[in-house]
C-alpha cells in the first residue's frame, strides 16, 4: 500500500503520460506514473514516426541518446489500384540537416528510453499495474485511484488520464463516452527484417536516411482508410488501418487486407525475402476536433489519444500526445504552485493553454474533414480512373494525343458526373 | 472450436510472432451468453484483428483471448450493446510488444 499522497497521478507510459510526467517531475512535483505493461513501451503501438519538434521542447538533447531508427528525407504518397500505383513523391538534401525533422522509430523501444528520462527528472514510475479505478468523491471530484496490484487507494490531487484510445477509465468514471465505431480507426502492422544494406538500395537510401510510403486506393476496399511502409534501420514497419464502422460493415478482415496490400505488385518487390518478426494491432482516434471530449474537471485532465487528439489529415498523432502532456504538466504546475485546488474551473488553463497552440489550430482547421473523407468513392473510384488515365496517358499505341485526352476526360464524368464536384466541394470546405 | 477457413489459419501463423503471458483461467474479454448471435458479434469473427472470436459447433460466437493484441476493436463494436464485457489484463499480463 502506497500511503503518501502525490501531486499527480498519471496513468500510462506512452508520449502523453511520459511527457506530462517528465514536465511536472522537472518542476519538482511528487508524480507517480503506473503503467500496466510488463515495461514502458511494451503495450505500446504506433507506425511510428517521431516529430522532432514536440520532443525538443521536452529534451533538447534528446538526439544523443535516444534509440532512433532513420530521419526521413524522402516522403512518397500513393494512389493504388489492383495493378497499379501513381504517385507523388518529394525528396530534399535539405532533410540531411544537423538537427533532422522527422524520425522513424520503433515505440517498445523509444518509450521505454523516454521513461528513463522520466524517472530520471524524479517521476516514481511503477509498471505491470493495471489501474482500475478512478476514486472519486460524492460529488464527482477525483482524489485517487485502485490497482490490482497495490493495496486500497492512492491518493493524489490531480489524475492525468494518459491511457490511450482504448482507455476505460476515463469512460467508467463518466468522464467521457465510448468512442463510436466510425471515429476510431484500426491498424495493423508487420516488421519485415531485412539486411540494411538491402533497404538502403532498394529505396535509395545511405546511411540513417529514410524513407517513407503512404498509400491509398483500392487496397482498402472501398473503406476509409491507408497503408503505409515507413524503413527503420533494419526492419519496414508495414501497415494498414481503416474506420472501424467499414471494417464492420464490410467484414473485411483487417489481416487479409494486411496481406493484399504486402502482395501488391508495387509493394511486393520491396519486402521480398524479409522476416517478420511481430504483427500488432491498435486503434487510431480518427473522429478529429467534433471527436474531442471535456478535456478537464475536478481532480482530472485528459491528454494524447484518450482525448482524440490525432490530426488524420497529416498523420500526425504522437506529437499531439506530447505537446498535450507537456501544456497539461505546465497547468497543473501553475495552479499548484498558486497553492489553488485543482477544480475545474482552476484545470481549465490546460484548455486554454491549449486553444493557443498548433494542436487546437490544427484539430479545429480540419473539423469537417473526417465527413468528407468516409466517402467510398476517394478509395476505389478515383485512385481507379486516376492509374486508368495514366496509363492511357503513358501507354504508346498510335492514338492520336487529343483523343486520349477526350478519353481521359470522358472516364472521369462518365464515372461520377455530379458526383464529383460535390466530393471536390466538401474536401476543399473541409481542408480550408 | 473450430476455426474455419484459410485466412484464420494464416493470423494464426501471425500471432505466433509475437510475445504473450497469457494469465490462464482468468480471460479479460467474455462474450455474454446468448441463443443467436448479434450482428455485432457476427462482425467480431472477422473484425478482430486476432481472429480471436469465432463459430463453434452450435452457431454462437465464442472468444479465446490468448492471441488478442488488447486493440479495443471489439469493445468500440460490442461492448454498449452489452454483447461482450472488456478489461485490461491484470498489470503485466497479455501481449508483450517487442517492437511496438
Amino acid at each position: 500500500m502506497l500511503e503518501e499522497k502525490f501531486d499527480a497521478i498519471v496513468i500510462g507510459a506512452g508520449p502523453a503520460g511520459n511527457a506530462c510526467a517528465f514536465t511536472m517531475a522537472n518542476r519538482g512535483m511528487k508524480v507517480l506514473q503506473l503503467e500496466r505493461g510488463e515495461y514502458p513501451g511494451s503495450k505500446n503501438v504506433q507506425g511510428a514516426i517521431l516529430y522532432a519538434d514536440a520532443l525538443e521542447k521536452l529534451i533538447p538533447d534528446f538526439r544523443e541518446d535516444a534509440p532512433l531508427e532513420r530521419h526521413i528525407i524522402e516522403q512518397r504518397i500513393w494512389m493504388m489500384d489492383d495493378r497499379s500505383s501513381s504517385g507523388m513523391q518529394y525528396r530534399s538534401e535539405d532533410f540531411n540537416e544537423e538537427n533532422p525533422n522527422r524520425y522513424t522509430i520503433i515505440r517498445a523501444q523509444f518509450d521505454k528510453w523516454f521513461s528513463k528520462r522520466v524517472q530520471g527528472a524524479g517521476a516514481l514510475v511503477i509498471c505491470e499495474t493495471t489501474v482500475t479505478e478512478l476514486v472519486q468523491e460524492p460529488d464527482g471530484r477525483v482524489i485517487g485511484v485502485r490497482t490490482d496490484r497495490i493495496g486500497g487507494f492512492i491518493k493524489c490531487d490531480v489524475v492525468v488520464l494518459a491511457e490511450g484510445v482504448n482507455g476505460l477509465l476515463g469512460e467508467r468514471a463518466g468522464l467521457r463516452g465510448v468512442p463510436s465505431p466510425s471515429s476510431v480507426a484500426l491498424a495493423v502492422k508487420e516488421m519485415h527484417f531485412l539486411p540494411r544494406e538491402t533497404i538502403e538500395s532498394r529505396f535509395n537510401l545511405t546511411g540513417d536516411e529514410g524513407l517513407v510510403i503512404e498509400a491509398a486506393g483500392t487496397i482498402t476496399k472501398g473503406m476509409t482508410g491507408t497503408a503505409f511502409i515507413y524503413t527503420n534501420k533494419e526492419s519496414l514497419s508495414v501497415g494498414i488501418g481503416c474506420l472501424i464502422s467499414d471494417f464492420a460493415e464490410t467484414k473485411e478482415t483487417p489481416y487479409g487486407l494486411l496481406e493484399n496490400f504486402a502482395a501488391h505488385p508495387s509493394v511486393a518487390p520491396l519486402l521480398i525475402g524479409s522476416e517478420i518478426k511481430e504483427y500488432a494491432a491498435h486503434m487510431i482516434p480518427e473522429g478529429g476536433y467534433k471527436a474531442i471530449p471535456k478535456l478537464f474537471g475536478d481532480g482530472w485532465v485528459i491528454v494524447g489519444d484518450a482525448g482524440q487528439f490525432v490530426n488524420a489529415v497529416h498523420r500526425e498523432g504522437s506529437n499531439l500526445a506530447m505537446t498535450t502532456g507537456r501544456i497539461a504538466a505546465e497547468a497543473i504546475f501553475q495552479v499548484k504552485s498558486r497553492r489553488e485546488a485543482p477544480t475545474a474551473e482552476n484545470l481549465s488553463l490546460y484548455k486554454k493553454m491549449l486553444d493557443e497552440t498548433f494542436v487546437m489550430k490544427d484539430m479545429k482547421k480540419y473539423k469537417d474533414l473526417p465527413k468528407a473523407l468516409h466517402n467510398k468513392h476517394l478509395f476505389t473510384t478515383y485512385p481507379k480512373l486516376l492509374n486508368q488515365a495514366m496509363q492511357t496517358w503513358f501507354r504508346v499505341d498510335g492514338i492520336d494525343k487529343k483523343s486520349k485526352e477526350n478519353e481521359i476526360a470522358k472516364s472521369f464524368v462518365k464515372s461520377r458526373r455530379f458526383g464529383l464536384l460535390s466530393d471536390m466541394f466538401s474536401i476543399a470546405r473541409g481542408w480550408r | 472450436m473450430a476455426i474455419s477457413g484459410g485466412t484464420a489459419a494464416r493470423v494464426e501463423e501471425k500471432l505466433f510472432q509475437n510475445r504473450y503471458l497469457v494469465d490462464a483461467g482468468r480471460p479479460h474479454i467474455k462474450v455474454t451468453p446468448h441463443a443467436v448471435p448479434s450482428d455485432a458479434l457476427v462482425a467480431l469473427t472477422k473484425v478482430c484483428p486476432a481472429g480471436c472470436y469465432a463459430f463453434n459447433d452450435s452457431g454462437q460466437v465464442e472468444i479465446i483471448p490468448d492471441g488478442c493484441m488488447e486493440c479495443g476493436t471489439c469493445r468500440v463494436i460490442a461492448e454498449l450493446s452489452g454483447d461482450i464485457e472488456w478489461n485490461y489484463p491484470r498489470g503485466g499480463y497479455g501481449v508483450l510488444f517487442k517492437f511496438g
